[in-house]
């Protein structure tokens, strides 16, 4: 705790560098997520005659303000506004400035409203496909996006589902369609009030919605306002982190667990990649520690080891 | 077997590694039949273990992954899910009202 904001520990931090995503359940408590809620324009399913209109309507008349990328998050949402308040939970704060520091910048935001079966009678409807935000994005920086569900989300509701371990694959964009489903895929299923942080690079898209009722998902893009290095609460990094752990012949011990972290291999992983993956989480750790040096079962000194 | 009455069934299998008796890790099923819709999230378990499973329920291999020289300088680079089979399976429009993968 800094500040009365809770920032990140490492093993938190770990866990978004290996599988790109963090997730806190009811951590905006209900009367904001009311608020926000009241403010974007929620009305009661009767009173909307079709998606398109609706979308306008919310689009023109919500509180929801529209903003040009590039500027400070700080300065982006109306003082005593729901994301203003939410912005400046401490939690929430603290979470921000681990993973893109004190002064990120607003890329942009759009709130995804997905209507029930009965505005589409007649119509076959999809869920989204694969795709990574924005496009190929080689940075070892890295932008976040944080996806607010302000109500439960029940699995008929279809909420975001998103592939952990994928954020250091490069690809472009909508050029993952073609994968319908991949073994270990997650889906929001949340109680009202959670939170989730991407990694720009998950791999995502929304379900589809067959409940009797609207889902709503709010999301900003932040990009860091500076080096992303030992921006969490770093206190708990002891000295054996730095020490490798044994490796094949291992004996009982797993070791530090900040290592069985980031060397936890995802279940879609083909055979070879899954040592690139870990190669590349333990690049992804040296960046955010700072630190050339650092290696996780060997991975990086092995290949490292070349004599002019 | 492409007469006016008959459609493709397509399978798309993505495997651990280039053989084919190695386990899935990911899936897309497209029905050319129009009898069956798939899309995306629709299952999270795979409609088979391994290819050869897919083989041995009838499909046919289509097109398999070619293993490429890695590019010197981008050897760790990770980027699209790497073997990939394409199956078909032709059907009768008449027969085509079950499903005919295993899911």
């Amino acid at each position: 705790m800094t500040d009365g904001k809770t920032k990140l520990n490492s093993l938190q931090m770990a866990e978004f560098a290996a599988r790109g995503v963090l997730r806190f359940d009811s951590v905006v408590p209900p009367e904001l997520n009311d608020k926000f809620l009241k403010e974007m324009g929620h009305v009661p399913l009767e009173e909307i005659s079709n998606p398109l209109e609706h979308y306008g309507k919310v689009m023109s008349s919500s509180a929801i303000p529209v903003l040009r990328p590039g500027s400070l998050l700080s300065d982006a949402y109306p003082e005593h506004s729901a994301i203003h308040d939410i912005l400046n939970l401490p939690f929430v704060q603290g979470t921000i400035e681990s993973l893109v520091g004190k002064k990120p910048y607003f890329d942009h935001h759009f709130l995804h409203i997905t209507f029930p079966p009965k505005f589409y009678e007649g119509s076959q409807q999809k869920s989204q496909h694969y795709h990574q935000d924005s496009t190929i994005d080689p940075r070892q920086a890295f932008d976040v996006q944080m996806m607010y569900y302000p109500h439960e989300v029940t699995l008929d509701m279809g909420g975001t589902r998103y592939l952990p371990g994928s954020h250091l694959r490069i690809v472009s964009e909508a050029a993952i369609g073609r994968y319908q489903n991949i073994v270990g895929q997650q889906r929001m299923v949340c109680p009202a009030g959670t939170l989730l942080f991407l990694h720009m690079g998950i791999w995502h898209g929304g379900g589809l919605n067959m409940s009797d009722k609207m889902r709503y998902m709010f999301k900003i893009r932040m990009n860091p306002g500076e080096r992303q290095m030992r921006l969490w609460d770093t206190s708990d990094l002891g000295n054996e982190h730095y020490e490798q752990r044994p490796i094949f012949w291992t004996g009982t011990d797993p070791g530090d667990k900040i290592h069985q972290t980031l060397m936890k291999h995802e279940p879609w992983f083909e055979a070879d990649t899954s040592r690139l993956e870990m190669m590349n989480r333990v690049r992804f750790w040296r960046y955010l520690l700072g630190d050339k040096n650092f290696d996780s079962d060997y991975w990086l000194t092995r290949v490292e080891r070349e004599y002019a | 077997m492409t007469d006016s009455n008959t459609r493709q069934q397509v399978l798309v299998l993505y495997l651990a590694t280039s053989a084919l008796d190695t386990h899935v890790v990911g899936w897309a099923n497209y029905d050319g039949t129009g009898q069956n819709f798939h899309m995306a999230g629709d299952n999270d378990t795979p409609p088979y273990k391994n290819g050869l499973d897919a083989l041995v329920d009838g499909w046919r291999l289509i097109q398999a992954s070619p293993l490429i020289t890695h590019v010197p300088g981008n050897e760790y680079r990770t980027d699209y899910l790497k073997y990939e089979f394409f199956f078909e399976k032709m059907v009768s429009l008449a027969d085509s009202s079950a499903e005919t993968t295993n899911e």
